[in-house]
């Protein structure tokens, strides 16, 4: 793999860095050739009014399927970023190069490479910026710190893609969001199994569910179901991590 | 017409009326221009279209929709009895054998608890595929329909040892639960018209994943010798060893490959394998991954799961029941 020095996000993204959202939208038809056939997505961006989108302060994912991959990037991103920065911290530094946790970090790390590159290309010309990471309260000298918040991050992925789905407009880009949201699972449950054995699921992650005893098959209470977010409340979440000028605005997915 | 006061006349008898729509809410959206084009006479029909759908959903499930989420369930089914029976050998009359879990460390952290975990999702997700299914769900199997040593019946199989051999029961399990990860990606597309589904659908999904990454942390860490947390293990180079709990390339055709029944179609191409490649695949939405983003095959791979189709994970499943069953045909 190609290593990426700490606080990389911007590192090796951009050839042709757009200032702000909302001028991409409303030159996204000069560049409709770039990334992937975009034709029906570009009819979406057509729809959307972006007279609100010039607050300097917050990033506009925008709506429909453009919004969620715009959503899914951004969140990629800010996963990418740190794991780019775990690299640079003493707590990864004295890992043992056999060790299980080396080579799970650095597989981490190219995951989500993969996840946001490929984000980008995607989304071509309607891609948001790359977005300024602030990860000023982390300590990544402290094991217990960047697992705790590796955890933080992938199970809000979890969450955010399961509950981002239902903003798609068309089907065409569930496929990809379903081959992701299950390695971020992954991820999520190998990190919490290292915290705490057997966390792997757990309360704050699914809705738990309790056999009743003796009783018939599916008789208990609770469901086993992921809890998925909502993206205002993933934001909400992950806003903290994210500089002036790149804290994300959800508000169009209605 | 007031048809705003007839939600709220609703809304005082059934306070979930607005949630009824929620999968209809661009409707409402709309509403407020396509107002003013509407006659008068042409809002009855509208009105009542929408609420037949938010109110009599569950009973016209469309075909292909039914059909998706009783594979589901057979395979919770499958899964269930799984995980059921081994934690409770004694009771269908199997030897109980120390080595099947670890009994350390003990409690919350034990091997046992973990699978007791697993089994009660499963459990879960039957209960929510049957809510969404009502009278369309598959009759409640019984455990004897299922077959663990993979023989179809008579429990000769290869792997016939599973409730006692602790390795071969992760690797039957590892086998399941991959399965079923790509089942739910393959059968989610067909949900995209019902948000409420496609969500739980969703839900249901990614707790497998955890399932899987868990299962596959116990039994490479075994296979290297090392029970429990796998910051306990170390590399050993092996594929088959090393902590990957996720899937690398085509995970060397998974836990069995060289079986009668063999383990290598889990992680394979399904049909049409342009829809549904195998997971070692590294091109995604027209892009190469590994160009892309600089990195090796192993590493692009893993970075994506791949949805596997319902007519190859019925071929997969089928292996697990007896022959007289109808479940997974």
């Amino acid at each position: 793999m190609s290593q990426q020095p700490p606080s990389a996000l911007n590192s090796d993204h951009t050839t042709t860095p757009l200032p702000t959202h909302s001028i991409q939208r409303r030159n996204f038809l000069r560049y409709s050739g770039a990334g992937l056939a975009l034709t029906g997505l570009l009819l979406t961006g057509c729809d959307d009014d972006d007279e609100s989108s010039n607050n300097s302060a917050f990033v506009d994912v925008g709506s429909g399927d453009l919004g969620v991959l715009n959503y899914a990037y951004a969140l990629e991103q800010l996963e990418y970023a740190f794991y780019s920065q775990v690299q640079g911290g003493a707590y990864y530094k004295g890992l043992a190069p056999t060790s299980a946790e080396k080579q799970i970090l650095d597989d981490l790390l190219v995951h989500e490479k993969a996840h946001v590159d490929l984000f980008r290309n995607a989304l071509g010309s309607n891609a948001i910026k790359d977005l300024e990471p602030d990860f000023s309260t982390i300590n990544f000298d402290d094991r217990a710190i960047v697992l705790g918040t590796a955890k933080t991050f992938e199970d809000t992925g979890v969450a955010a893609y399961n509950g981002a789905a239902r903003y798609l407009e068309t089907p065409t880009y569930l496929p990809l969001a379903g081959k992701i949201v299950s390695v971020e699972a992954r991820h999520a449950a190998l990190i919490r199994d290292i915290i705490t054995f057997n966390a792997f699921v757990a309360a704050d992650v699914v809705d738990l569910y309790t056999p009743l005893t003796g009783g018939a098959i599916g008789a208990g209470a609770g469901s086993g179901l992921e809890k998925s977010m909502r993206p205002a409340l993933v934001v909400n979440a992950v806003n903290q991590y994210l500089k002036e000028g790149s804290k994300l605005n959800v508000s169009k997915f209605v | 017409m007031d048809f705003f006061q007839l939600l709220s006349d609703i809304e005082k008898v059934d306070p979930e009326v607005y949630e009824r729509f929620d999968a209809r809410r661009r409707v409402f959206k709309h509403f407020g221009t396509m107002g003013k084009k509407l006659t008068a006479a042409a809002m009855p029909g509208l009105v009542s279209g929408l609420f037949s759908k938010a109110y009599g959903q569950t009973t016209t499930l469309p075909a292909d929709v039914v059909n998706v989420l009783n594979l589901a369930l057979s395979l919770e089914y499958l899964e269930f009895y799984f995980y059921d029976t081994a934690l409770n050998r004694p009771t269908y009359g199997l030897p109980t054998s120390a080595s099947l879990f670890t009994t350390t460390p003990a409690a919350a952290t034990s091997e046992r608890q973990g699978i007791v975990l697993i089994r009660n999702d499963e459990e879960g997700h039957i209960k929510t595929l049957r809510a969404a299914l009502g009278p369309a769900a598959i009759p409640e199997p019984a455990r004897a329909v299922f077959d663990y040593s993979g023989g179809k019946g008579g429990f000769k199989g290869p792997f016939a040892d599973v409730f006692t051999s602790s390795a071969t029961f992760y690797r039957v399990a590892q086998s399941f639960v991959d399965t079923g990860v790509r089942a739910y990606k393959g059968g989610a597309p067909v949900l995209f018209n019902n948000k409420d589904l496609l969500e739980a659908a969703l839900n249901i999904h990614s707790v497998e994943a955890r399932h899987s990454s868990h299962l596959r942390t116990l039994r490479r860490g075994k296979a290297a010798g090392v029970d429990g947390p796998p910051a306990a293990q170390a590399t050993v180079g092996s594929l088959n060893t090393a902590p990957k709990s996720w899937i690398s390339g085509t995970d060397n055709g998974g836990a069995s490959p060289t079986t009668s029944v063999s383990t290598t179609p889990i992680y394979g191409a399904g049909a049409p394998a342009t829809d549904y490649p195998a997971e070692n695949n590294i091109a995604q939405a027209g892009r190469t991954i590994t160009t892309d983003s600089g990195i090796n095959d192993a590493a692009a791979s893993e970075a994506f799961d791949e949805p596997l189709d319902a007519a190859t994970v019925k071929t997969i499943a089928r292996n697990f029941v007896a022959a007289s069953s109808t479940l997974f045909t």
